[in-house]
């Protein structure tokens, strides 16, 4: 009796032993990731690393044409996905009827996120750049990386407005004010925070974002700034990709420069949105 | 409960009585056509996606057969002669490193779901979450330059020296790094919508945490963690940078994970970094390819749903 159970305790702990052992190797790799990266990325690093462009000789590369890049589509992009992704999310969790066409609906945007971004890439490119004529513009790889994002800006931003305590919107009715006054006034501006979270989440995602623009046609190599939203472009990631796959080993520790600037954005907006977070959070 | 059971009867009927009242004021009808225009713009996104497929696909299925492009063991498109179009060696390719990264990120994100919820303390679990949403922030591309410049030349190359410069294990593991995430917060929510009350009555039985977390807590949120399981595998086959950076571009069946393989992303990466003409049979192999990549992950979101609305265990 005795023998079965420490055999049992035994177990237990080897087990315990284990999974603990999977969530340290999890951080080991992380950590081991970072300060590879941080490593190789402040050998070549100076100053005028982000006030280049692109060059075939790897200590004058550069990652403005990237920089710029990556500023003007995800800059066009937040406006779009923001008003779209959240008018959605406001119409399925407060005006939609409650019925089998909007069950489809909700179940094609959770669909929608599992598509490979690769995919949304050929989309971009049949829709945008050849259907409607954008080229490989800017504006088309906004729009791009809009319909990328949108499924996971509008499921989070269901979230946020349905954990709006029932008990504020009876307020609002009570008052006199109608539906649209009271989501706009009431439910909106207190679901706010949660939505900016899960925006901003997103917003990072589509910043690290590297095949669907390869796909759409946005170029690897380029020596200018966009000066328009009708101009051609390259982002920081595409950058990246073209750094890794040259011959000359110097660029990749070019690469690495390019992935410690792309890696402290993505912290900061992570940073962001957890502050939002905790600083906003309703208990 | 009946208490509760009333009240949100009466919600239900409040809900009602808001809509209709709606449904009859002209400044909220114009807001619902507003906002059901946006909710659309999902819907044709959808449509277009099957679109530009289907239709890019026709043309190059008026030239290759389906059942040649779907059993063929040669992928050789892009050069003369001897153009082949047997799709398998970049599915095999796909299910190489699918098949890898779940290997990793299976065990490891279960076990470390199990020790989240049913071991650690509240403390160290504060702060395992936000390293682990760094983790998950992390872009492909920069776990793609990981796998090439670190993973291949300083962990796999001391243990197999014959291992190439471009392999399919490398991607594998950094795959399964990448999808790794996704199985623990969601694995770890499934687990979490069980009752404590169950977990409670295990414990009263005088079973270890082990016992607990293996023979109770696991099969009832069994559904929820097998469809974690599929959205990562969903996810593990549509990656494309890592793949296309340290997997290499040599489509070929092997079962060896230390040559270079391509997948099927790989595959569309590759020929639209290269200057096939637009409207040639190369460029529409890519649709061809990405309509069966788009179906086989298509297939796999529709098991994981179906999975967990079938199986679910509702608790009151």
């Amino acid at each position: 009796m005795s023998n079965l159970y420490q055999k049992r305790k035994l177990t237990d702990k080897i087990f315990k032993g284990v999974f603990l052992v999977f969530i340290i190797l999890a951080l080991v790799v992380l950590a081991a990731l970072i300060f590879d990266i941080f490593s190789k990325g402040f050998v070549m690093m100076d100053l005028d690393f982000f006030t280049r462009f692109d060059s075939r000789f790897p200590e004058k590369a550069g990652i403005k044409a990237g920089l710029f890049g990556t500023l003007y589509v995800i800059g066009l992009m937040i406006p779009i996905t923001f008003i779209t992704g959240t008018a959605t999310a406001i119409y399925l969790e407060e005006y939609a009827p409650k019925n089998k066409l909007t069950n489809l609906i909700k179940l094609n945007i959770a669909n929608l996120a599992g598509i490979p971004s690769i995919i949304y890439g050929m989309l971009g490119l049949g829709v945008f750049v050849r259907t409607l004529g954008l080229g490989r513009s800017v504006l088309a790889g906004s729009l791009t990386l809009s319909l990328l994002v949108l499924p996971v800006v509008i499921v989070s931003a269901q979230e946020a407005l349905r954990s709006v305590p029932k008990s504020l919107r009876n307020a609002s009715y009570g008052l006199g004010a109608n539906h649209w006054q009271t989501v706009y006034k009431v439910v909106l501006p207190s679901a706010l925070p949660s939505i900016m979270t899960g925006f901003i989440l997103a917003i990072s995602r589509a910043i690290g974002e590297t095949a669907p623009l390869i796909m759409m046609g946005a170029l690897t190599f380029v020596m200018f700034t966009p000066q328009g939203i009708m101009d051609s472009f390259t982002v920081m990631p595409i950058q990246i990709f073209n750094w890794t796959s040259l011959p000359k080993s110097e660029y990749e520790l070019v690469a690495a420069s390019g992935s410690v600037l792309l890696l402290l954005i993505l912290f900061a907006l992570n940073g962001l949105a957890t502050f939002i977070r905790y600083k906003f959070s309703r208990d | 409960m009946k208490k509760n059971k009333e009240s949100s009867w009466y919600a239900v009927l409040f809900d009602r009585k808001i809509r209709h009242m709606n449904s009859k004021s002209s400044s909220n009808k114009w807001v619902n056509y507003v906002l059901l225009l946006a909710t659309l713009i999902s819907v044709f996104t959808t449509v277009g996606i099957i679109v530009i497929l289907v239709t890019d696909s026709i043309h190059f299925f008026a030239e290759v057969s389906i059942i040649d492009f779907l059993t063929g063991l040669k992928w050789n498109p892009l050069i003369e002669p001897n153009k082949s179009y047997g799709v398998l060696p970049l599915v095999g390719g796909t299910m190489m490193i699918t098949l890898g990264s779940a290997l990793i990120a299976i065990p490891v994100g279960l076990g470390s779901a199990i020790y989240l919820t049913e071991y650690s303390s509240r403390r160290f679990r504060k702060i395992i979450k936000p390293i682990m949403e760094i983790l998950a922030g992390v872009p492909t591309v920069v776990y793609g330059y990981f796998a090439l410049t670190f993973i291949t030349p300083k962990i796999l190359k001391p243990i197999f020296p014959e291992i190439q410069t471009f392999n399919a294990l490398s991607a594998s593991i950094a795959v399964g790094i990448m999808i790794l995430p996704m199985v623990i917060s969601l694995s770890e929510d499934a687990l979490n919508s069980v009752p404590d009350s169950i977990r409670q009555g295990a414990y009263a039985m005088g079973s270890t945490r082990f016992e607990v977390a293996s023979r109770v807590m696991v099969p009832s949120a069994l559904s929820g963690i097998i469809s974690s399981f599929i959205l990562a595998i969903s996810r593990a086959i549509g990656e494309t940078m890592i793949v296309a950076i340290a997997a290499g571009m040599r489509p070929q069946l092997t079962a060896n994970f230390l040559k270079p393989v391509q997948t099927m992303t790989g595959y569309i990466v590759q020929v639209s970094l290269g200057d096939t003409p637009v409207g040639s049979l190369e460029y529409y192999t890519i649709f061809a390819v990405g309509l069966l990549l788009f179906l086989m992950t298509l297939a796999l979101n529709i098991i994981s749903h179906w999975i967990l609305m079938k199986y679910r265990e509702v608790y009151h």
